[in-house]
């Protein structure tokens, strides 16, 4: 990216960059994060833990806040904060592809229009993708273990993520600051 | 450089962000040991909104759970209400079934004990019409039912057949306006003509004003209808009103009672006694004494019960209109009236069979006592025949021993 092309970029999509209020970007990372270790352990509610919301809620962040910074930092924390939570997961792992989802993401929300439903399922489905892909080569090449990798079965949660991740984000929606 | 940097800002933050962190696993993989402190923080933001979160999921699902087992209870009550509904029908049911076998029952055994020749018929249909008090009975003239035959259940009298078809009867009840019979009270033999009213209660008519009819006695058929039988119970008096020249007396027939359902038809009746009036002040149930010992007396308990101060009175005034040979009512103006003063024994110490015939006490009065003459007491030879022969107790007991009075003086006591 050159620095003409950011500068323009930038300087066009000014007016759409998201705003959110310091308790919205603590409080709903937080809420999904309990959503993902609290809501699984009942066993009627076991397959809401194929729902990925920290991703969800670091592409939705990064995707409308614009910013390839505030992006991985929010992937940074949001993925540490998993890890921590993680039973016999070192620190880093998911703080290091979320970092990378949140960079990425806001890369792309600089370039596309990302308020449009279908862009979202899109986008959402590509880096859940990316997300259980990058985990999967970071698993194997830094703590060496022999995890597979089920294509198809990354798609269908992929699919299912996104679609899931586009009525979140209708809702996150709501918590924007009115410009 | 600086603007290289800040070409590369974000680049450089990435690479930066993500150094560290894989500086990070590499601490942690290396020395196999946990960042706690990181840890620490995270388990600390998330666990209070854990435990928020728990506690309105469990009063939530405490609400939701008592709100189901509210539903849950609620259709329990509604169950077992319909399970208790149908049980009250059930033993209603049961109720009916053993009421009806009891009646059944009943009959059945009236039916061996009243002399009268009947058959058994169940009530099949009610008349039509308001105010008819028609039945039929599932007995006709092909089971030998003729028309004018009584209908009667071991309560009573129920009605009479004005019609006998093939398979069936029609009943007309006592409560129907044109029912008549006639029927005579228990205590007075009052007579009278029983009447139907329509309603549940039957009148007696023609009962003159100056007969006494009690309420609560029993009116049974007199047997002058040639219809009923006598003897059977027709109802039980409810309403007495004195009326001239006729009293109005309202009967409850007792035939239906206990409902109507199965009855019994007279084929040949046959008139019977009308049972007598228990008193009402009935003296108590004494029974027999035991047997006395060897040697002892034996004391014969008086025959009736011990009466009034005047059956007292009455029965020593025979006692000594028998002694003097005295008939109460039939001597002249101005002829000399029996001894009142002489002495009799009280009719409460009566003594008979082996006492008396011991004691001798008939042929040695007391002073100023009349000896006994059987022959006059008793001038029909009954001396021999038994005690009831001779208003005399001591005479009596004399004769029943068959003894001479005057053999065997009693020792005083």
């Amino acid at each position: 990216m050159t620095e003409y092309g950011d500068r323009y970029l930038v300087g066009s999509q000014r007016e759409q960059v998201s705003r959110f209020r310091a308790r919205v970007m603590l409080f709903v990372p937080l809420a999904a994060i309990l959503f993902q270790v609290y809501v699984p352990r009942f066993d009627f509610l076991g397959f809401l833990g194929y729902l990925e919301l920290p991703l969800l809620v670091t592409i939705y962040f990064a995707l409308m806040r614009r910013s390839q910074i505030g992006g991985l930092f929010i992937g940074a924390f949001i993925g540490l904060a998993q890890d921590s939570l993680s039973i016999k997961q070192p620190l880093g792992m998911y703080g290091i592809v979320k970092t990378l989802v949140g960079y990425f993401a806001a890369s792309v929300g600089l370039r596309i229009d990302v308020e449009h439903s279908v862009i979202r399922l899109l986008l959402t489905f590509f880096f859940y993708f990316f997300h259980e892909f990058l985990y999967w080569v970071l698993a194997r090449g830094l703590l060496g273990r022999q995890i597979p990798f089920e294509i198809q079965r990354t798609l269908v949660l992929g699919l299912l993520n996104a679609v899931v991740g586009v009525t979140l984000f209708h809702f996150l929606d709501k918590l924007r600051e009115p410009a | 450089m600086e603007t290289l940097l800040n070409r590369y800002r974000n680049i450089t933050v990435l690479l930066l962000v993500i150094f560290a962190q894989l500086v990070l696993i590499a601490v942690q993989v290396r020395n196999d040991r946990d960042v706690r402190m990181v840890r620490i923080w995270s388990v600390t933001a998330i666990t209070p909104l854990a435990k928020v979160l728990e506690t309105v999921r469990g009063g939530t699902s405490g609400f939701f759970r008592n709100y189901i087992l509210m539903h849950d209870a609620r259709e329990d009550n509604r169950r077992l209400q319909s399970e208790v509904d149908r049980l009250k029908m059930e033993n209603q049911f049961l109720k009916g079934e053993i009421s009806t076998a009891d009646r059944a029952k009943a009959l059945v055994a009236f039916q061996q004990r009243t002399q009268s020749r009947t058959i058994a018929a169940r009530v099949i249909a009610a008349g039509a019409g308001a105010n008819a008090k028609v039945v039929f009975v599932d007995r006709g003239s092909g089971a030998g039912v003729e028309r004018g035959m009584p209908v009667v259940t071991p309560d009573g009298i129920v009605g009479k057949v004005i019609a006998a078809y093939p398979t069936a009867s029609e009943v007309m009840l006592i409560t129907d306006l044109e029912f008549a019979a006639g029927v005579v009270s228990q205590k007075n033999q009052v007579v009278g003509t029983l009447k139907g009213q329509g309603q549940s209660t039957c009148k007696v008519d023609y009962v003159p004003s100056e007969e006494k009819v009690e309420v609560g006695e029993t009116f049974f058929t007199s047997g002058d209808d040639r219809i009923f039988p006598k003897g059977f119970p027709v109802g039980v008096v409810r309403v007495v009103r004195p009326n001239s020249p006729y009293q109005e007396i309202l009967v409850e027939p007792t035939g239906l009672e206990r409902g109507l359902e199965a009855v019994l038809i007279v084929l040949e009746g046959v008139h019977q006694a009308i049972p007598e009036v228990r008193p009402a002040n009935a003296p108590v149930y004494l029974g027999t004494p035991p047997p006395p010992a060897a040697g002892e007396p034996q004391t014969v308990q008086p025959a009736g019960p011990a009466g009034t101060d005047a059956d007292k009175l009455l029965q020593r005034y025979k006692q000594i209109g028998a002694a003097e040979n005295h008939k109460f009512g039939e001597g002249a103006p101005g002829t000399k009236p029996p001894d009142f003063n002489i002495k009799v024994p009280a009719p409460g110490a009566q003594e008979t069979g082996a006492a008396a015939r011991g004691r001798g006490d008939a042929a040695n009065p007391p002073n100023g006592q009349l000896p006994a003459k059987p022959e006059a007491a008793n001038p029909n030879g009954a001396a021999k025949s038994g005690v009831a022969a001779s208003p005399h107790p001591r005479v009596a007991a004399s004769q029943a021993t068959g003894a001479p009075a005057s053999q065997n003086p009693p020792p005083r006591q």
